[in-house]
């Protein structure tokens, strides 16, 4: 058992849990994006941020992939922490504003304005996507290309990959997009957006976040690609 | 330098034994093939693939994230412009531009033609003799904004 | 070459080290050493040395001459360079017309040819004598000064000048634990720019549970503007092997990898040729002189990433994946390369070793400051007059590195900052001159050391368009995984990209302050974590430059193209044309013997025009027309 402190309270943690988990465990709440229980961590979104140590030499770390350690000091929510993960939502918030995810997450910690120019991506390359083909569907269609500003996610060549099937998956499990499209009977308020929206959802965003190019087969987007 | 080059298989399998079907070895199996085909072809890659047993998609994030490699046909000469600090303040952008607009290209691009291919480079370590372009493994030292015609005239036969 | 032979034991080697230390010490001949590294051979030394040759036959001297061809010597700026031994006389940027006079004048007949000595800046006097050039003698170079004296490609060259002797110290009178006090002791940092104690870490991987453990050499060498490392790789590889073996004897390690840059062909091939030499003599491989030790080195080389500089990022390309760093914990001492205890350090760290256990830890911990000991090579670049690699005593001001070294500012413009540590580091003002070089000053100030790349910059260098630069180099290196690196060097790139457009506006500055506190703090690695330190140190010590931009729709140093326009000041111009001829658009007019006038409708602010021109009668200056259109009243 590792011992150590969170928010000063004290803590004990099994061999080879982070200290997300640790928290987790003890009902403490620290907020999580490109973090699932089923799926390895990566530590994209920095939303998990957590200041570990004292003093100056304190520093920020994602708590999904930091492990517990013996005798760590662990503050979840100091100003330091705040204002970092107000940022990143604010950075996030510019790339894919659409996001119910990620709007309820900006009205959460309270970031009520976008200082930068509006991107409108959707992809925030948290790595859900690849890591729910690749590890639970055991698919590996999708990856990560390039690097920097450029990174993206696709499938090889930007074609129909052979590897892909059909399974929903990474739809499924996208943050940026799981709430947006459910079809046009859909009983969420925010979606039926299809319906609503005027351009229409499909009309609006050229490249849907799909690989399913036979649109319609797996029954999450709808309608047939024009 | 055809775009659709046949791709010899025999080629690709013989580097990927040169070092022993070893994943571990994919970025200078990669190098090899890059330094025969002198780009790295689709097919190249799925053979790869196929012979190293790994997913396709982890060979392209590894070819795409290195700047070493390109998946485009490169041109029979390739023009590479140091962008390096020293270089910048020496005035490599005005010399990059000089070459963009000779060659009618933007940077990382490659001509209709297949002749002239334009990159950057980061840095080449050759600060003391900046502004350096580096034309087919021939560094020309202290470039400057005039010297770009006599160099790419050299190449130009 | 001869032909190389195992050596059986330690006393065969030793034996041949004494010779070859004998030959070279009682040799009569003189020496002709020509530099040829990579710059070197950029700027034709390959044509000189062949000249030489030639030259060298047809006056007959082939038995009274030695020519001895060496990587890069350091001071760039005289390449192609010579020196004459014994007496050391320097002969500086030959062409190979230069050559058959040389060696009849001064090799035939003794005679100096002054026109090829050095000839300092600003007191315009010549210097024969290699110590007699400024730029070496405030220059400490203990690990830089002995590519001067070897052959890279030769074994027997570098066991010539007692190379392999501190190794063989290490094999027989050191015991592992011993090897790393005496590195702990000596004060060693890291030279890769984070200054970790390097004694420290080999303690630790030493002291990691398990059989198995690896060395690396990091020749990834990325910072843009330095190229130390390329330089002692090329120049004399064996120093940096030694090294290696001396920790893989200290740590336990029975594998190491030395990952070069794609971008240094001749270093990956010198130092190729030297494992192998060392394979070919036994001195790499199973049972090396008979003893139990055994080591294998391996060579991997990056393919154009700077982020595989970082350590974790470094282990993942040698094992064939993307460049991604990890979280540490564990450090790559308690798992690094195959999961397995690594040690990795820098090429300058291992090249000090050999020196160290030769010389002792109280020789090296003598040089320097309290907390940063011993030399670090810089390169000494950009608006300087003696542009070159510069090995100093740690302690020694910017101002003596700048002025007394490097001949101050060409062209007797202004010095305006020198920029450290690469895209990790800042840039630091006149008012720093007289800070002293170590680790920690440097950071205090806002920069680091880096791995030494020093870019000097003038009044003509803009501030602005270094930070967005730095940004641009950044936002194009980062792996992309952590949003706040990837996002943040992207978002501070456009904020500091339309303050050099004149698109600026109030509240930018203290955007970006914020946007770079976040970057610094959120991200996981050493890239981000340290891409906000361009931004922060021009914004501390330039930050009028920057509110120029932004309030004026003004460039002061005249680089901005938004903001700047190509102006003739009437009363310089003589008329010569060379402006018109060089302008690329036809925006120039005007006669022969007549001032000439640019044309804005043409003129697509290329910059040939004020390259061209002798007289200095181009100049950039503030774009009028923006003024009146977007000037904001405060």
């Amino acid at each position: 058992m590792i011992t150590m402190k969170i928010n000063g309270v004290e803590v004990k943690a099994e061999e080879g849990w982070t200290i997300l988990e640790t928290a987790q465990f003890y009902g403490l709440e620290i907020p999580t994006l490109c973090h699932h229980e089923g799926l390895s961590p990566y530590g994209a979104c920095r939303l998990c941020l957590v200041e570990i140590g004292e003093g100056a030499k304190a520093k920020l770390v994602s708590s999904c992939t930091y492990p517990a350690e013996e005798g760590l000091i662990v503050h979840t929510d100091t100003r330091r922490v705040i204002k970092a993960r107000r940022m990143m939502i604010e950075l996030m918030l510019s790339v894919a504003p659409y996001s119910k995810v990620i709007q309820d997450l900006a009205s959460k910690f309270g970031v009520t304005r976008m200082r930068f120019t509006i991107r409108n991506e959707e992809c925030i390359l948290c790595g859900l996507c690849i890591r729910m083909c690749a590890e639970q569907m055991d698919g590996k269609a999708i990856g990560f290309q390039n690097r920097g500003y450029q990174r993206k996610i696709s499938t090889p060549f930007d074609i129909r990959s052979e590897e892909c099937r059909l399974c929903g998956g990474c739809i499924y499990i996208c943050p940026a997009c799981q709430l947006r499209c459910q079809g046009p009977q859909a009983e969420t308020a925010l979606c039926n957006a299809c319906l609503t929206m005027d351009p229409t959802c499909l009309d609006y965003y050229d490249e849907l976040q799909c690989w399913m190019y036979d649109a319609g087969r797996c029954g999450t987007c709808v309608r047939e690609k024009k | 330098m055809s775009t659709s080059q046949t791709v010899n298989l025999e080629k690709i399998q013989e580097i990927v034994e040169r070092y022993g079907y070893d994943k571990s070895k994919l970025i200078s199996i990669l190098q090899d093939i890059q330094a025969v085909f002198h780009y790295l072809p689709a097919q190249a890659l799925k053979q790869v693939a196929g012979y190293l047993k790994i997913p396709l998609i982890d060979i392209i994030s590894v070819a795409t994230f290195y700047r070493a490699f390109s998946l485009k046909p490169r041109g029979e000469h390739v023009a590479t412009v140091c962008m390096g600090t020293a270089c910048h303040v020496r005035g490599a952008p005005r010399i990059l531009e000089e070459f963009e607009r000779q060659l009618n290209l933007k940077k990382g691009e490659t001509s209709e033609d297949g002749k002239w291919s334009l990159e950057t480079v980061a840095c080449l370590g050759c600060c003391a003799i900046g502004p350096v372009v580096v034309v087919d493994g021939d560094y020309h030292a202290h470039t400057t904004i005039r010297k770009v015609s006599n160099i790419l005239h050299k190449y130009q036969k | 070459m001869k032909r190389l032979r195992k050596f059986k034991n330690v006393e065969d080697l030793r034996k041949t080290i004494q010779q070859q230390e004998a030959t070279r010490q009682q040799e009569t001949k003189k020496v002709i050493t020509v530099s040829s590294g990579t710059c070197g051979q950029a700027r034709g030394s390959q044509k000189v040395i062949e000249a030489l040759k030639k030259a060298i036959k047809a006056e007959g001297l082939k038995d009274q001459v030695i020519l001895r061809i060496t990587g890069c010597h350091g001071f760039c700026e005289a390449e192609p360079n010579l020196i004459i031994y014994p007496d050391r006389i320097f002969y500086q940027k030959l062409t190979p017309e230069d050559v058959r006079t040389i060696v009849q004048e001064t090799i035939k007949d003794g005679r100096v040819v002054e026109k090829y000595l050095y000839r300092d800046p600003r007191t315009k006097e010549r210097a024969w004598y290699e110590n007699e050039i400024q730029f070496y003698q405030k220059q400490k170079r203990i690990v830089l000064g002995d590519n001067v004296f070897v052959d890279p490609t030769s074994l027997l060259d570098y066991l010539a000048i007692g190379g392999f002797k501190p190794f063989l110290k290490a094999l027989t009178e050191f015991h592992p634990e011993e090897i790393i006090q005496t590195v702990k002791k000596s004060g060693l940092r890291g030279r890769g720019g984070a200054g970790f104690p390097t004694g420290v870490k080999w303690e630790a991987t030493r002291r990691s549970p398990g059989d198995i453990k690896y060395i690396i050499c990091n020749g990834d060498e990325g910072d843009p503007g330095a190229y130390m490392d390329r330089s002692v790789l090329e120049g004399n590889p064996f120093r940096v092997l030694e090294g290696m073996m001396i920790g893989a004897l200290a740590i336990g390690a029975r594998e190491g990898f030395i990952y070069v840059r794609d971008e240094y062909p001749l270093a990956v091939r010198h130092v190729t040729q030297a494992v192998d030499q060392l394979y070919r003599t036994g001195l790499l491989g199973k049972n090396i002189l008979g003893t139990e030790f055994s080591f294998d080195l391996h060579i991997s080389k990056g393919a154009g990433a700077f982020v595989c500089g970082e350590e974790t990022a470094l282990i993942a390309s040698i094992e064939g994946r993307v460049g991604e760093p990890r979280q540490r914990p564990p450090f790559p001492a308690q798992k690094g390369l195959w999961k397995k205890p690594t040690c990795i350090n820098n090429v300058e760290t291992w090249a000090n070793i050999p020196l160290i256990i030769q010389n002792g830890a109280e020789w090296f911990s003598s040089i320097g400051t309290a907390g940063s000991k011993g030399t670090k090579i810089f390169s000494l670049v950009g608006k300087i007059n003696n542009t070159g690699l510069v090995e100093v005593p740690m302690g020694i001001t910017l101002r003596e590195i700048i002025y007394d070294i490097g001949g101050g500012i060409p062209e007797g413009k202004a010095f305006k900052a020198v920029q450290t540590g690469g895209p990790s580091g800042g840039c630091l003002p006149a008012s720093l001159l007289d800070l002293p070089i170590d680790y920690e000053s440097l950071t205090a100030a806002g920069s680091i050391m880096g791995s030494g790349g020093m870019i000097v910059m003038d009044e003509k260098t803009c501030m602005v368009d270094v930070a967005m630069y730095f940004l641009n180099f950044l936002r194009d290196e980062s792996c992309g995984k952590c949003i706040s690196c990837r996002e943040g060097t992207q978002r501070m790139w456009e904020i500091v990209k339309d303050i050099s457009e004149g698109k600026g506006k109030p509240g930018d500055l203290e955007l970006l302050e914020e946007l770079a506190l976040a970057t610094k703090d959120a991200s996981m690695c050493g890239l981000g974590q340290t891409a906000a330190n361009p931004v922060l140190s021009t914004l501390r010590y330039f930050r009028e430059e920057f509110e120029a931009h932004i309030y004026e729709k003004r460039c002061p140093a005249g680089v901005c193209k938004s903001l700047i326009r190509y102006v003739v000041i009437p009363e310089k111009c003589t008329g010569c044309e060379a402006c018109k001829r060089a302008c690329p658009t036809q925006a120039i007019q005007g006669t022969r013997k007549d001032v000439h006038l640019i044309l804005y409708d043409k003129c697509i602010k290329c910059g040939a025009c004020l390259e061209a021109c002798r007289f200095e009668a181009i100049e950039a200056q503030r774009d009028e027309a923006i003024i009146i259109d977007k000037e904001v009243r405060l």
